[in-house]
């Protein structure tokens, strides 16, 4: 095996576990404090990056690209929370995954009509192209190396703010009794739009560092979604911990059986049913390892105390 | 309860008079949209039966239009186009793959049990997308419908679409007596009540896995059918759009009435076909309209018909 083209590999898979992460932490804190299915937190992601794509375009700087494209998608966010979902916390999931199942259609429906169907390609900054030599004879991306950074550094000060914050001790109070919160005197409904907000802004942020490395276009978000509910199955619901394992547990195993299980299963099966049956095989793999989790342990890895 | 049936009489027989109707005014294109419809009115009706009656949200329903339609599309792919065996093998196969994503799914609850039967169609999506041997991403032709030895021809739109009508009122009250019979009870008891029902001794597992398997047999049949409609298979046939849209059907028409899903499959498609007709950007409307129907319209199309809440 290619001691160097693994570690690349697992590099690739620790990025697009951190991307996974910061949807995660978004959809399962919206989850565990709001009860509420949100389909449409990939909508969110796709705001993000497109917003970001148009941001940077307007100002001609990557920096303020970035900080406009974020603090967009948290108004965005707060906006959809107000409008159409704060409406839906009292009603049962399957009101709550058809609604959300119609902003999608909106979303998606929305921006092709202002950017178009096809795909957007952002282009980095100069200091952002290059590569970077992390161990000897192995040089690796500076933008990637600087996702998986970014997303360590997010989930760090999630950590924070959830466990050492006051407004971390309300998200905390307001997941396992949101009346009693209220009847303290906390403005809950503010809370939860304060929250939604923050979980729209991680989505967005995932999705405008998604942006150079895959395409920027309508129904992007669905895509990641769906590997999230994945992750969020095998983490547990409701547990930041859990969406933080799960997603780095996915990550791998998604990019790790698509660069080596087509050349492993040729040591077994011959080449030719091994180019058939890799890239499939590759493509079922986390659901699979899903299967299996729920199989061994119902409630995912790390349930939710509740 | 009489006004009732009056009127959904009345509704079969306009589908049984619509196609002279619609080759008297000159639309035949009308009886292609129909039998589109009813097809997804059974798909629609068999999601009834977990979804509205069993309270099992599913979202992965379009699973078995794939498997369905792939049955028919991959022994047709090998010559084999002796309708019987294609549509039994596309009954059986989803009823396998059914009851695999059931033994798995149906342990679970609420949240887990919407995401985990969308995760598993999305990964029968992706493997149609890899298997290059089938077209892949583009899918594949169906040169030659589905034959019935002279029985019925497929190619005949009339008897196709007259074949659609008897077996879409087949399912519908074959849901019927599922649903009133003392298997559907303790269906119906689990929805409305789990602990109750265990506690009269009636674990729900195998009763909901039997009633999960009972749906995707009934899609996979729609998908049979949804295959020779278009003379084409693809992954979009489970995309996953297409679960929420069947989803969509059953809760706008009413859950859990006989009539429902097929006046949701109905209204859904022919919205779609007029908005579709008025501007290519149809989702940025029907996208709100669904919200506001889930936020203001309850009881479904079916709450509106005089009579009883069940029809």
């Amino acid at each position: 095996v290619n001691l160097i083209l693994l570690f690349e590999q697992a590099l690739n898979g620790l990025q697009f576990g951190v991307m996974l992460f910061l949807m995660a932490a978004g959809l399962t804190l919206v989850f565990g404090i709001m009860n509420l299915v949100n389909l449409a937190h990939g909508s969110l992601y796709m705001v993000g990056a497109y917003l970001t794509v148009a941001a940077v375009q307007w100002t001609g700087s990557y920096p303020l690209g970035v900080l406009l494209g974020l603090l967009g998608t948290l108004v965005v966010g707060m906006l959809v929370e107000v409008i159409a979902l704060r409406t839906l916390y009292e009603r049962d999931h399957l009101d709550q995954v058809l609604a959300t199942f119609g902003l999608i259609l909106f979303f998606n429906e929305l921006i092709a009509i202002i950017w178009g169907r096809a795909a957007l390609y952002t282009s980095l900054p100069s200091y952002l192209q290059g590569f970077i030599e992390i161990i000897p004879g192995s040089i690796y991306p500076v933008y990637r190396a600087l996702v998986i950074g970014v997303g360590l550094v997010v989930g760090a000060l999630l950590w924070y703010v959830v466990t050492r914050t006051r407004l971390g001790m309300l998200i905390r109070a307001g997941a396992s009794n949101r009346t009693m919160v209220a009847a303290l005197g906390i403005n809950i409904r503010l809370l939860y739009t304060v929250v939604f907000g923050f979980g729209a802004a991680l989505a967005g942020l995932a999705g405008l560092m998604a942006g150079p490395i895959y395409a920027v276009q309508p129904g992007m978000g669905e895509l990641i979604l769906i590997q999230v509910f994945v992750v969020i199955v095998i983490g547990g619901i409701g547990s930041i911990r859990g969406a933080l394992v799960g997603a780095l547990i996915v990550g791998m195993v998604d990019t790790l059986g698509r660069a080596f299980l087509k050349p492993l299963l040729g040591h077994f099966i011959s080449p030719p049913a091994a180019e058939a049956a890799g890239p499939a095989l590759a493509s079922m793999l986390i659901y699979l390892l899903m299967a299996v989790v729920l199989a061994v342990r119902p409630a995912g890895l790390f349930p939710a105390k509740s | 309860m009489r006004a009732r049936t009056l009127i959904l009489g009345a509704c079969v027989l306009l589908l049984l008079a619509a196609p002279p109707l619609a080759t008297w005014i000159g639309q035949p294109y009308y009886i292609e949209l129909l039998r589109r419809v009813m097809i997804f009115a059974i798909a629609a009706v068999s999601l009834n039966l977990i979804l509205g009656y069993g309270g099992l949200v599913s979202f992965g329903h379009a699973a078995y239009l794939g498997v369905g339609g792939y049955s028919v599309g991959i022994l047709a792919f090998y010559g084999i186009h002796n309708g019987w065996l294609q549509w039994a093998v596309a009954i059986l196969g989803s009823a396998l793959v059914a009851f695999l994503i059931g033994a798995i799914s149906v342990r679970t609850r609420g949240i887990y049990f919407i995401m985990i039967t969308l995760a598993f169609t999305q990964m029968l999506y992706y493997l149609g997308i890899s298997v290059e041997e089938y077209g892949g991403d583009d899918g594949m032709r169906l040169k030659v419908k589905s034959q019935f030895s002279g029985l019925v021809d497929l190619a005949d739109p009339l008897a196709f679409y007259y074949l659609v009508l008897v077996l879409l009122l087949a399912c519908m009250y074959l849901v019927h007596r599922v649903v009133h019979s003392r298997f559907g009870m303790v269906i119906r008891a689990a929805k409305s009540n789990e602990a109750r029902s265990r506690a009269i001794g009636f674990s729900p597992y195998p009763y909901q896995l039997a009633a999960f398997v009972i749906a995707g047999a009934m899609c996979g049949l729609a998908g049979a059918l949804l295959a020779n409609h278009t003379a084409y298979i693809a992954p979009a046939f489970m995309d996953w759009t297409r679960s929420g849209e069947i989803m969509f059907m059953v809760i706008l028409g009413g859950m859990a009435t006989a009539a429902g899903p097929a006046l949701g499959a109905f209204a859904l498609l022919v919205v779609e076909d007029l908005l579709a007709g008025w501007t290519q950007h149809w989702q940025v409307i029907v996208g709100p309209l669904l919200i506001l129907s889930v936020l203001f319209f309850k009881r479904g199309l079916a709450g509106l018909l005089p009579g009883g809440k069940d029809g």
